[in-house]
């Protein structure tokens, strides 16, 4: 059967004033005015954070996939960052829910990068520990792992734990960035870092703040980064602000609180 | 020795990097290659600085920017990174050159990270844009499919001991042919 025409976008070609959407119905955007993310825990799916980073602040907990027996297990380990990815996310949420709870569970090290099960393994249990939100700024190229972390994706999306993943800047398929179940998040290329942009042609759902970012940097200092990773912890962030107010709002209401929050939706006169 | 095969796809990888370099205005262009064995990313083409002394250097897959990418697959741009230790340092004491700024594409073949493509320092006006990060990614499918098919040629003749012996049988057969046509002219052929 032909798959519908969905496009393998990944960052946002017009301007946002072309790409006006409007609505007939409406509920209000969340006023987010005073919102810390206060409460609210979030899991930053990566290489790991580094402990200390005046970008980052407090980690509430660190965690790590580790191979035993041939299968990977979550165990929990000492704060670190193995390439520094994992930290430039953290920061970036930090910045924008300066008092949410950030926990981190590396999935990305030495001989993982041919391990596709150890990113489900790591997405499984951040779900089962019902973290309020998880941050993916990675995919996984690999067909064969497609349904697993569909299935995953689904028990997050019931769970009340919300998937915020990267759109892949490639044209490939990769995955779980492409399931309705999370929240997808592509680049836009304005230097507006609280901009938002619904995207009404998915599977990309969401454009963010991805360009000339300025990020959280392993040793202490900060550096000016650009792609798709960056945007998606901006839309994270974003999460942990909604929910720190409405604290049982679901999946399905998160995405669109996102919605009504988006600057480029429009109520319809 | 390379085989001529091998040379042909080296070439082909060279002149990869050697066009991204004249597109970007940049100080260097490299194509790592993900050796799962060693868990290393080895240089494999190398245009601008540290052409000539990089090829085949490797170190650990999550080093610097280029593990990054190949970590997590996604395409990235940094600046600043004067002064930061994340961009491998015994690569830039090898070439005594440490870039300022880099754009990063991870080399994908299916389901398979087969390596990374950089360039250092592009111009400032070749790379403002995130834009630029997809004229790099159409480079990165060049360099994905060269990779490709070279792997599954090493991955023949480590199968077949034979097929190197037979290619460069092959090959000096045809040079022995065209020698002979300078020579004394065209010969009838089978």
């Amino acid at each position: 059967m032909a798959a519908l025409d969905l496009a393998l976008t990944w960052r946002l070609k017009d301007r946002p004033d072309d790409l006006g959407v409007t609505t007939t119905w409406w509920s209000h955007a969340p006023d987010l005015a005073g919102a810390t993310g206060r409460g609210v825990r979030v899991c930053v799916l990566d290489s790991g954070i580094e402990p200390g980073h005046p970008s980052v602040g407090p980690i509430q907990g660190s965690y790590a996939v580790e191979i035993e027996n041939g299968e990977p297990i979550v165990r929990e380990t000492q704060a670190k960052d193995v390439c520094g990815h994992g930290t430039a996310c953290a920061g970036i949420i930090r910045k924008i829910a300066p008092e949410c709870e950030l926990y981190s569970v590396r999935v990305l090290g030495p001989g993982f990068a041919g391990r596709g099960n150890v990113f489900v393994e790591g997405l499984r249990w951040a779900v089962e520990q019902g973290f309020d939100v998880i941050n993916l700024s990675l995919s996984t190229t690999r067909k064969q792992l497609a349904d697993e972390l569909r299935a995953v994706s689904d028990d997050a999306f019931f769970r009340r734990s919300v998937i915020v993943a990267s759109a892949h800047n490639l044209p490939v398929e990769s995955y779980p960035w492409r399931f309705s179940s999370v929240i997808s998040v592509g680049s836009h290329a304005e230097e507006d870092p609280a901009l938002l942009i619904y995207n009404p042609r998915p599977p990309v759902e969401f454009f963010a703040h991805g360009s000339d970012v300025e990020v959280a940097w392993p040793g202490g200092g900060r550096r000016r980064c650009t792609g798709n990773s960056f945007a998606t912890p901006h839309v994270t962030g974003l999460c942990a602000l909604v929910l720190s107010g409405c604290p049982r709002l679901t999946t399905f209401q998160v995405k669109n609180a996102l919605y009504m929050y988006a600057r480029n939706v429009r109520r319809e006169p | 020795m390379n085989s001529e095969f091998e040379a042909d796809h080296d070439a082909l990888l060279q002149s990869i990097v050697d066009v991204a370099l004249a597109i970007y205005c940049a100080e260097a262009s490299s194509i790592f290659l993900y050796d799962t064995e060693r868990d290393e990313l080895v240089f494999r083409a190398v245009s601008g600085q540290g052409q000539g002394q990089l090829v085949g250097r490797g170190f650990p897959s999550t080093q610097g920017i280029a593990g990054w990418v190949l970590s997590s697959r996604q395409a990235m741009i940094v600046d600043d990174l004067t002064g930061s230790d994340i961009f491998a340092k015994d690569i830039a004491e090898a070439t005594e050159y440490v870039p300022r700024s880099l754009m990063a594409v991870p080399l994908l073949h299916d389901d398979e990270a087969l390596g990374v493509l950089e360039v250092l320092d592009p111009h400032p006006q070749a790379r403002a844009a995130i834009a630029e990060l997809e004229l790099l990614v159409m480079f990165a499918r060049q360099a994905s499919v060269a990779l490709r098919v070279i792997r599954n040629y090493a991955h023949a003749v480590r199968d077949d001991p034979n097929a190197r012996r037979r290619e460069e049988t092959r090959r000096l057969l045809s040079a022995l042919t065209d020698l002979m046509e300078e020579d004394s002219g065209p010969l009838p052929r089978r």
